[in-house]
């Protein structure tokens, strides 16, 4: 069992597409699919581009860090037993026929902290 | 050639699909497709190999990935308690056949597929390869060993392709082997037209594969499509090293014996209900090298075949072939309206083929000013030397005539 990351980069777009909220349920669905295959690890949806922030040395900019025709909108990670299962998982991504696409690239090394409520 | 092919590819700036197929279908469409009057001409003999430029632009595309299997499978299969079969012959061919796929993976790059195949499968020396493929051993060394890397970092497995995956993935290596073959037949940059030792793996390859998988249509439609190609070698470049179009080979010189099986492999391939890409191409390869003559080529059938070709494999290039047999069924004007259509397609960008046919097109129209323009438009991008020096030569040749 080894871990890959899918990262899913969509096109950057000069106009907000309104279909009702109908990609996001399709992503919404599909992360179901996942946890319910224990095929994921973590997922994660960021919010848009345009709410990036970049750092470069001591230099704070807006906007992502590389100026592409296509942007990170999210990426997950999921558990395969090696890359042709991770590619026929990453495949069914909605992101895939939404316009956008998938990159898949193998974990070197992970952790994720057990994190405790905070009380306040 | 390659190293400078793939970097070249990497400025391309287009959606991808299988590289394979679309530089075959470029191959073929140059060297079947004569184009009667002079600029034309050309195009239609010379094998272009901007294979790694096409592959770049055409591998995205095309991956429809493969289901989950069981990995590395051994003896038994618990769950349906049967042993798998441990014939030492089936054992060895399964072995030979995972390698195969294995190093014809999607996952790598081209270069890296054709480089492993000939390494791995074909036990080429690692000097040879690079020989081969203009490159120092290092470069090629380095190459291998990145190949590895990622088959090791990224866990690209040793396994046979499933039902579901295998259509895809024999495509991949049939396109690898047929990679090798056309790199032989033509380099994209460089000054010469051939490297027969590739030709000859590749012949080989295709050989073994179709022992290995004797039941498979298209890996025959593969050994049809090389055997007419190669069937035409000695006439398709002339003394000086400079290419002959297809109207002026010496169709004597022509592998008849090597023609006919290859027509045989064909006739069996097109019984299927949607025959395979390779089948078609080499059914279309067919057409012109059993016309006696250039002019007795029969146009029609070979427009008919690409509309069947398109079903299932609707690629611009196939598209912008099956015009250029369009304008010698149904005249210039009906090609070149075609091809105006196709040529707004990003993944036709910086395809020195879309001028060239337009050049030619618009010569036969008569409209010369506007063919001289795609002319230039054409060598500028087109990198093999010796074609580059045949456009020229074309060019030259018009501005004389004028």
């Amino acid at each position: 069992m080894a871990e890959y990351a899918i990262l899913l980069y969509a096109p950057v777009l000069d106009h907000h597409e309104d279909d009702g909220g109908a990609a996001r349920a399709e992503h919404e669905q599909h992360s179901e699919d996942l946890q319910h295959a224990g095929t994921m690890v973590a997922a994660f949806a960021l919010e848009p581009h345009t709410m990036s922030t970049s750092i470069r040395g001591d230099v704070i900019t807006d906007g992502p860090f590389l100026e592409t025709k296509e942007v990170i909108a999210g990426f997950c990670i999921i558990e395969a037993t090696d890359l042709d299962a991770a590619l026929a998982i990453a495949k069914t991504n909605p992101i895939c026929h939404q316009g956008g696409g998938v990159e898949v690239r193998p974990v070197e090394d992970w952790v994720i902290p057990t994190r405790h409520a905070h009380q306040h | 050639m390659l190293a400078a092919a793939a970097s070249t590819a990497r400025d391309l700036d287009v959606a991808e699909e299988c590289a394979q197929e679309a530089f075959a279908t470029a191959f073929e469409a140059w060297s079947r497709d004569g184009i009667p009057d002079n600029p034309g001409a050309w195009l239609s003999t010379v094998a272009k190999r901007r294979a790694v430029d096409v592959i770049r632009r055409e591998v995205t595309l095309r991956t429809k990935l493969p289901l989950l299997v069981e990995h590395n499978v051994t003896v038994t299969d618990d769950d349906r308690g049967e042993l798998i079969d441990t014939d030492s012959k089936d054992t060895m061919k399964d072995e030979r056949l995972r390698l195969i796929f294995l190093c014809c993976h999607p996952a790598l790059a081209p270069e890296a597929q054709m480089a492993l195949t000939l390494r791995l499968v074909c036990g080429m020396s690692t000097e040879d390869i690079a020989r081969l493929f203009l490159v120092s051993e290092t470069t090629m060394g380095a190459r291998l060993t990145r190949a590895k890397q990622k088959i090791s970092t990224a866990r690209i497995p040793l396994r046979m392709p499933s039902e579901a995956e295998m259509p895809d993935r024999l495509r991949a290596v049939l396109g690898v082997i047929y990679l090798l073959f056309t790199t032989g037949h033509t380099a994209t940059t460089g000054t010469s037209l051939m490297r027969p030792e590739l030709v000859d793996e590749a012949m080989h390859l295709t050989h073994v594969l179709q022992e290995l998988m004797p039941d498979e249509r298209e890996v025959r439609g593969l050994l049809a499509l090389l055997l007419v190609t190669d069937a035409r070698r000695s006439t398709r470049v002339g003394v000086d090293g400079e290419l002959i179009r297809l109207d002026e080979q010496d169709r004597s010189q022509w592998d008849a014996l090597a023609i006919a099986r290859a027509s045989d492999l064909v006739e069996e391939g097109l019984r299927a209900t949607q025959p395979g890409r390779y089948v078609l191409q080499a059914a279309i390869a067919l057409v012109h090298a059993q016309a006696t003559t250039y002019d007795d080529t029969n146009w029609r059938e070979i427009v008919r075949l690409y509309d069947v070709l398109l079903v299932s494999w609707p690629s611009p290039i196939v598209a912008l072939n099956r015009a250029v047999a369009v304008s010698m069924v149904d005249g210039p004007a009906a090609a070149l309206a075609l091809v105006e259509e196709l040529e707004i397609d990003v993944r036709l960008k910086d395809y020195h083929y879309v001028p060239a046919i337009k050049a030619d097109l618009l010569r036969r129209l008569s409209r010369d000013d506007e063919a001289l323009k795609e002319s230039n438009r054409a060598l500028e991008l087109t990198r093999n030397d010796t074609e580059r020096e045949f456009l020229a030569a074309q060019m030259r040749e018009r501005a004389s005539d004028v």
